[in-house]
């Protein structure tokens, strides 16, 4: 309770030098104030043209996400199990994580169609992060745990959701909530680029060319809030997840 | 009768174990003592089979086991209940579990996960699950280390009510320990 109200209070000090800034410049086209992004995005959530775009950038975003997820852990698995895969997968990794997303989108665009890039892009941004994470979290499984496992002989999936998941998930947890705020950043920079129809990007590059600041901030709002709706639902599924699988 | 018979164990250049034999009482406590270095717990390790003798035989040892080991062991992000369930599997109830916990101490700690406990209360967690853990062979690596004396009291004579009918290896530097807990003991000298 006091955590929340800490935060409220952080966030609130935010919006009222945001709120100052916006009446001292007193230019809408420079800077809006909080309230009437707030105000936009109210006329925005009525409309049916805003849940579809929110629906098309969400699913390939996400998809992308989950792709990248699954990717990336897989890599880990075989890249702390087998050493020549750690040898030739090192650097491609490595190169990953250092490319800017605008190179990626530039290149994507001649393999892939534009409404389909966001889901490329996010993939190839959360891969290398996810990979490196876990594969931490793998170089860190504490040996003695395992010959203790040994020991009292546990069974195989005891073992593995006991001994390995337990001290595998802070590591995941950690990689998707950052993979999931940066899926949201690059997606959204790749359709921006990209400008498929119906698209959040699309939206956000529309009100920079009619100069909508409003409409520039409240999409982004809708980004801001749709990414960490996202990580709060996927880290609870997740938690969820992990208990049934310790109660096995 | 579980059996250890001329067992050598060296690293590198150093000999640790020179053809060690001894038979250990079926249902009785063993006390392997010495000075640090002189090779207990490697004796133990070799014993539980966690590594290779360099030569020599082990008889009887592959029976159901449980251990105490130096380190706790313990996985630090689960509960202690989860600790304890991991090895017993669902064969105890929460309850049950709980009761054992209390009995040592641990009356408030089944539902925290153990990287929240004392290095006291791992202690204690550890040997609780390695009581409750189905054996026939027990090996405990100086079990009581970091406990003060009053608990030490307590978790002992748990522990002694709870051993009835095993066969208990454990190392202690301790004299005091051998003395009250076990039923023959057994002197390692250190080897050059």
């Amino acid at each position: 309770m006091k955590k929340a109200l800490l935060i409220s209070a952080g966030i609130l000090f935010w919006l009222i030098v945001w709120q100052v800034a916006a009446l001292a410049i007193d230019s809408s086209i420079l800077l809006v104030s909080p309230l009437d992004v707030i105000k936009r995005l109210g006329e925005l959530i009525i409309t049916a043209d805003f849940w579809q775009s929110i629906l098309f950038s969400s699913c390939r975003i996400m998809l992308g996400f989950f792709i990248g997820l699954v990717t990336g852990t897989v890599l880990a698995v075989f890249m702390g199990k087998f050493r020549v895969i750690r040898i030739i997968f090192s650097p491609l990794i490595s190169v990953m994580k250092s490319i800017p997303v605008a190179s990626f989108t530039i290149l994507a665009l001649f393999w892939i169609r534009s409404e389909n890039l966001s889901v490329l892009v996010t993939f190839l941004i959360c891969t290398p992060i996810v990979c490196s994470n876990m594969q931490a979290g793998i170089d860190s499984l504490d040996p003695k745990l395992k010959e203790m496992a040994k020991v009292f002989k546990i069974p195989a999936l005891r073992r593995f959701s006991g001994v390995y998941l337990s001290q595998l998930m802070p590591y995941f947890r950690s990689a998707s909530a950052l993979a999931i705020g940066l899926s949201w950043k690059s997606g959204a920079a790749a359709e921006v680029i990209g400008i498929p129809d119906g698209s959040i990007g699309e939206k956000l590059f529309m009100s920079k060319i009619y100069l909508e600041t409003a409409d520039l901030f409240a999409w982004t709002a809708a980004v801001i809030l749709l990414s960490l709706l996202c990580e709060k639902l996927f880290l609870l599924v997740v938690g969820i997840l992990q208990k049934k699988i310790e109660r096995m | 009768m579980p059996r250890a018979e001329n067992i050598c164990k060296s690293f590198s250049d150093k000999i640790v174990l020179n053809n060690f034999t001894h038979d250990f009482k079926e249902g009785k406590i063993t006390a392997l003592v010495g000075q640090s270095g002189c090779g207990k717990t490697t004796l133990l390790s070799v014993l539980m089979g966690l590594i290779p003798a360099d030569s020599g035989t082990l008889i009887g040892f592959d029976k159901p086991i449980s251990a105490v080991f130096q380190e706790d062991r313990l996985c630090e992000n689960l509960t202690v209940s989860a600790n304890i369930r991991l090895v017993t599997g669902k064969r105890f109830t929460k309850s049950e579990i709980e009761k054992e916990l209390c009995a040592v101490g641990l009356k408030d700690c089944p539902e925290k996960p153990v990287r929240e406990l004392s290095g006291g209360m791992k202690r204690r967690a550890a040997i609780v699950r390695a009581l409750l853990a189905e054996s026939e062979i027990l090996f405990l690596d100086e079990p009581f280390k970091g406990l003060d004396a009053d608990t030490k009291e307590t978790v002992l004579e748990y522990v002694r009510t709870k051993v009835k009918g095993k066969t208990v290896i454990f190392v202690t530097h301790d004299m005091e320990e051998c003395d009250t807990f076990a039923d023959e003991t057994v002197a390692l000298t250190q080897l050059s």
